[in-house]
Parts: structure tokens; sequence; C-alpha cells
């Protein structure tokens, strides 16, 4: 009964919210058509007013249901009580289980399926997987990945912390190294392009890079061509953005250890770099771990960067990308799942870890 | 800390030093996108930004005007003109076979086989002198090594929000933006609340789950998602991609705002309960305002994604002019105009300078937010 009335509460909210947004969307587009400035911004409000519609339609709603009032004051209060909490969760369960939980079941289903979804194949896709040359490419490629980015930023994050903490203009310093952060891997894609950038031997070269190489005698190379040691100037590109996010983690975290240990160690005697490296970064493995583990993350969902700078071409093929080239120009979604859902086996281990810890730390 | 330094001055030194190289290498990259997109087009591919200021080399091949119509000057033929044209520049030598294109000085004269002399000024000014009345058409060629003046503009501006769409495509990215970032804030504030301060069975498996699903990868949810779309007809649209946001944004958000609420005293709450609050009042009228700086620091994260995201934008929208948005269109022109570094120099910027902004003007709530959803978690 009462599952059967929260749904209903919920559906009318709903239902009330969006029609009312399209109506006076209809309005609008009736008195002012072909106006694309003044639509993109009344669909950008009613998008959004028809959600805080649903929240206060059904709250009002809940309240007239089961008045706080009247002769059944308490056995409304329970049941409001027992209802409101699936109100105010409602809109979160159904997209989170819409977009995320039904994707997870649906794509195990498709990995069994052929290019459109529809005949069963049975484990061909895997079969597939495993003798697909282009797929051990990408795999070699995530692993080398895996290892440098995650390693590098961090350690860059770290040195960066530790050293800009001790000067006066650190924080000018922090937010310089932060900034890329706020770049798109598209947007970086095109800077580093433009390093990277290759003239002919002879002519004038406007990459940095090339420059820089010429400058001391080398010969100019075409960096994102050279097979195997391209991938590693696609890794800078992340690199360089990510650095920031681990110093400005990694720098609260050095801050937050206790005096009296450095003390210590200063009265002991101990230089500088011992009490870096066998006071300090003891006491902040913790944290250290988190940043790998979130860049680790978002090691394996790399996509931009590859796709803008070499789509995949000479050697540099990720799984991200992979399952991007198999959905749009393979048109597979059999596969492309296949793929998918070896991206997610990946991430498996880390989210097992952070649900224990989270429990762990929880109330 | 800065004491056990301070007793080192050298050590001190070498940490400036460090720091400095540091932001000198992590800044030079935008910087070079910068400068280059306020120069001029023809320098952009001659001369490397960092030479911005200096005056650029160009060698510039000239071909003088034909023969005949050289006019008679005291019994010589001579023809007269400038080797820049409209434009400007200064000569630093110059040659009249390719082979050797910088042989003269400026204000030499150079004799060609035939006998003409031809002398080229610094400002580019060139007379050919020839002994008798020339005959034919082709004209000589002059080889020019010039140096031109630093050129800045705000024409590649101009044609890139103008003529190749980024305007059109900045619109298009607000109007993904705005409304998947509040969607997300909205939702995830009330299931936040909810987690933390109210009762009901199954909060913590909910929690737990929550935590799970924070990295799943959103690779997953393209395929089944586009079928979703393509079946029950949203298809290609801007309510399809807010949805779309606001789902891979929703457990970060509800799991960061959860931790935050819940850390709210509770003597607030329960003394506006006893005053008979009911839920809703408590979490407009008390958690809303007081949970601000999380609000905030997950918006902007939720802002930069979306902002910045090409993944999601390109699966879920379409590729024409009413929802191609930044990042999408940035690709494109990688592409297409590869090459072409006065326009992607431009457009790049114009993509990138709006999170900038957010990112310097916001940063704290930034920092706070990044802190609270990482060392916490851990």
């Amino acid at each position: 009964m009462t599952v059967l009335t929260t749904l209903a509460i919920m559906a009318a909210g709903l239902i009330v919210s969006i029609a009312v947004a399209a109506a006076v969307y209809a309005a609008f587009d009736f008195i002012l058509p072909d106006s694309k400035l003044l639509s993109a911004s009344l669909v950008v409000i009613l998008g959004v007013a028809a959600c805080f519609g649903y929240f206060w339609s059904t709250n009002k709603l809940l309240d007239t249901l089961y008045p706080a009032s009247g002769a059944h004051i308490v056995s409304n209060l329970t049941k409001a009580n027992a209802i409101r909490p699936w109100l105010f969760l409602g809109p979160a369960i159904i997209i989170v289980g819409l977009y995320l939980v039904y994707p997870v079941i649906n794509s195990i289903v498709l990995s069994f399926h052929g290019p459109n979804g529809e005949n069963w194949t049975g484990t061909r896709n895997y079969e597939w997987l495993a003798r697909d040359p282009a797929f051990r490419e990408s795999v070699r490629n995530n692993i080398l990945w895996l290892i440098v980015v995650p390693a590098a930023t961090t350690f860059l994050g770290l040195i960066s912390a530790a050293l800009t903490d001790r000067i006066a203009w650190g924080n000018v310093a922090k937010s310089l190294i932060f900034m890329p952060m706020a770049i798109s891997f598209v947007g970086a894609s095109v800077i580093w392009k433009f390093i990277y950038d290759y003239r002919p031997a002879g002519e004038e070269q406007i990459g940095l890079l090339n420059a820089i190489v010429t400058g001391l005698g080398g010969d100019p190379q075409a960096w994102l061509t050279v097979p195997f040691w391209n991938n590693f100037f696609l890794m800078v590109v992340l690199i360089w953005i990510q650095t920031g996010f681990a110093m400005v983690i990694l720098s609260a975290a050095l801050r937050g250890i206790p005096e009296e240990t450095v003390e210590a160690a200063v009265i002991d005697g101990a230089s500088p770099f011992q009490i870096f490296y066998k006071i300090k970064v003891p006491q902040i493995w913790g944290t250290i771990a988190v940043v790998w583990t979130t860049i680790t993350i978002l090691v394996l969902k790399v996509f931009d960067i590859v796709l803008a700078m070499t789509n995949g071409q000479w050697g540099t093929q990720v799984l991200a990308n992979y399952m991007f080239d198999w959905m749009f120009r393979g048109l597979d979604f059999g596969r492309a799942s296949t793929i998918a859902l070896v991206i997610m086996v990946m991430v498996a281990p880390i989210m097992f870890w952070n649900i224990r810890e989270a429990r762990k730390g929880g109330r | 800390m800065s004491t056990t330094v301070g007793t080192r001055p050298a050590l001190t030194w070498v940490v400036h030093i460090a720091v400095l190289m540091l932001v000198i290498i992590w800044t030079i990259p935008t910087l070079g996108i910068l400068i280059s997109s306020f120069r001029d087009k023809d320098q952009i591919v001659t001369s490397g930004w960092w030479t911005a200021l200096a005056p650029a080399e160009r060698n510039v091949v000239f071909r003088a005007p034909a023969p005949n119509e050289a006019v008679e000057e005291d019994g010589r033929w001579v023809l007269r003109g400038n080797v820049f044209g409209e434009g400007s520049g200064t000569v630093g030598a110059f040659g009249i076979s390719i082979q050797r294109p910088t042989e003269f000085e400026p204000g030499e004269t150079a004799e060609t086989r035939d006998g003409e002399l031809i002398t080229i000024g610094e400002n580019g000014d060139f007379s050919i002198v020839y002994p008798e009345q020339p005959e034919g058409e082709r004209g000589q060629r002059l080889f020019v090594a010039s140096q031109e003046p630093p050129k800045f503009t705000t024409e590649n501006y101009e044609t890139v929000l103008f003529s190749e769409g980024i305007g059109q495509s900045f619109i298009n990215t607000l109007t993904v933006t705005i409304p998947a970032t509040i969607i997300p804030i909205l939702i995830a504030a009330y299931a936040a609340y909810a987690l933390a301060w109210m009762e009901f069975p199954g909060r913590a498996l909910l929690l737990a789950t929550i935590v799970g699903l924070i990295v799943v990868p959103l690779q997953m949810a393209l395929i089944p998602l586009l079928r979703l779309y393509n079946d029950i007809g949203v298809g290609k649209s801007f309510i399809g991609i807010w949805l779309a946001h606001t789902g891979f944004g929703l457990p970060l958000a509800i799991y960061l705002l959860r931790n935050y609420i819940a850390g709210l005293p509770r003597e607030i709450l329960e003394s506006a309960r006893v005053d008979g609050a009911s839920d809703f009042e408590i979490f407009r009228k008390i958690i809303l305002p007081l949970s601000f700086p999380a609000l905030a620091s997950f918006a902007i994260f939720q802002f930069l994604w979306v902002w910045n995201d090409l993944l999601v934008a390109t699966v879920f929208l379409g590729n024409n002019e009413e929802q191609l948005v930044m990042t999408a269109r940035l690709r494109e022109l990688l592409g297409s105009r590869g090459g072409n570094w006065e326009i992607l120099s431009a457009s790049a910027f114009v993509a990138i300078v709006v999170p900038i902004i957010v990112f310097f003007a916001l940063q704290r709530y930034l920092v706070r937010g990044l802190l609270a959803g990482s060392v916490k978690g851990g």
C-alpha cells in the first residue's frame, strides 16, 4: 500500500512538472518562433524548473494526503515519514539505475550478441577479442599508461607539493601548476600538438620540441608517428593535466602531518631530504594510494587525448578509443560492449576496495 | 617547516629555482597557444611563437614587372617598384638567383649576365636598370630575405567566432552545461539528505551501491543508452544529454554531499524538528544554505567535467550546427584544419577560457571539494 502510494505520488509529481514545462515551452514557441538564443535559454530554465517542480509538487501532495493535523495526526505522520525518504531519493535511484546499473547488465547481455544486438552469438565476441591484434596492442598500451601516468603524476605532484609549501609565492605557483586541470582533454591535445608540430629538416620549426631538438643540433622528428615512443608523448599530456590534482591533495596531506614528528627529526639532526622521505612520505601513504587509484581510474577511461591526437594510429590505440572505434566506425555493438566490459573488469578491484574503505569510515 | 630550510640559504635557492622551472614547464604550452592565437597567420607558420616579439624572418620571392614596361630615364631603361607591394618589411639581404638568395646586402648593386643592374634598398624599393630597351613578358625574379615587424591581430578570433561556427558551439556548450550542472546537484542534495538524516530500510546497502557506482566507466553506459534513446524516441536531444550527465555525475555528487550533510550538527536539525518543521522545510531552509560550500565544490567539478566532455557529447548529440559542442568542434577542426594553427589556437583558447576563469575565481571551493572526495574517501 505504502509502495503504491509512493509510486503514485512520484508519478503525479513528475507528470505535472514535465507537463507544465512543456506547456510553457510550447506557448513561448508559439509566440516567438525561430529565436535560437531565446529557445536555448528557455529550454535551460524550464529543464531546471521541472526538476524543482518535482520535489515541490510531490511534497505538497504528500502533505495534502497525510496532513499533520486533524484526527489521524499520528498515523498520518508515520505514513508520511515512511514515504518521504523515497520521494527524496526517487529521482536519484531512477536515474542512477537507468544510467549506470541497467547499462552494466545490458552490456553483459550485448557482449553475447551480434553487431546490432539481435542474434545470439555465444562467446564469439570474446574469442574474436582474444585473437585480435589491435586489442592486444590496446591492452599493451593501456598497461603502459597504467604504469607510467599514475607513477609520474603522483611523483611530480609530491615533488611540487613539497617544494611549493616551502616558499612565499608557493600558492601562486600551485595555481599555475593546477591550472591545466581546467582545460579539456581536447584543448590540451591542441596545445600539445602544437608543441609536437613537425616541419621537414631545413625549414623553420614552429613546434617547440622540434625547435629545441634542432637547436641542439638534432634532426626534427614527427613525434606522434614514432612507434612505441609516441605513446609516451601522449601520456605527457595527461600527466601535465593531472599533476596539479595530485599536488593539491598531497600538499594538504603533508600539511596535516603532526609538527612533533618533524621537529623530533630535526632535533635528531635529519637532513631535509631524510625528513621528507623517511618521516613525511611514510605518514601520507594512505593519501598517496588514493591519488594513485583516482588517476588509475582516469587512465583506464582515457579516450579524448588519443582520439584527438592520433586516433589510435601508429600504434597508440587504447581500450577506450578502440571501443569507440567499434561503436561508431565498426558499428558492431556486440564487440564494442565486450571491450567496454574489459575496461569494467579492470576497474572492478578499485570499486570493491572503495566500497570497503567507505564502509569502514562511514557511520 | 620553513625554519629547517631557513638555515640553509643554498637549499632555499634550489627550491626557488626548482619551483620556477616547474611553473615555466607547466605554463609554457598554454602560453604558446595564447600567443599564437593573436599572431598574424603568415607569421605563425614561418616562425616559432617564442620569437613573436622579434622581427620575423621571411623569405620573399618577388617577380618584377615585365621588362617591356620599363621606362626611359636619361638614356637608360628602368623599372622601379617595391618588393613588399602593399606590405612592409626590412630587407636583410637579397639575391637574383635561387642558388644564392642572400648574395647581396641591401643597397648593393647586382649585375645579371645580360648586364642588367639590380639594386634593392633596405625599405624594399628596387630598381632594375637595363642598358638598352628590354623586351619580353617574363619579369626578373628577386629573392629577398626580409625582416618583418611582429604583427598581432584579433582577426583569428573574428574568424573562428563568426565563420568557423565556434560562436554557435559556445552557445550549444552553455545549453548543455548549465542544466547538466544544476539538475544533478538538486537531485543529489535531496538524496544525500535522505541518506544522511532519514531513517529507512536499506540505507546502508544503497550507500554502498552509490560508492561502487562512482567508478563505473562511462564506456559501459554508452551503447545500452544509445539503443534505449533510439527505442523510446529521445534520440539526439539536449534533454537526453542532460540526463546522461546527471546520471554519470550523481554517484559522486551524492557521496560528497552526504559526507558533508552528515557532518552538520545534529542539534540544529533536532531543534528544527521540535519546532514542527517538516523534512522538506528543514532541507530547504537549513540544509541547503548550510551546505553551500559542498554544493559549490561539486558544482565546479560538474561544470568543468561537462564543459570539457567530448565522449558523452559525441555519443548523445548530433553532428550538426545546432548541437555540435565546442570540444567536438575543436576535434573536428583538428582533423579538417590540422595545419591552420591560427584557427586552431584561437578556437582552443575560446574553448578553454571559460573553465579557466571559473577555475581561478572559484579555486578555493574546487580544492575543498577535491579534498573532501579523496582524503575522506581514503
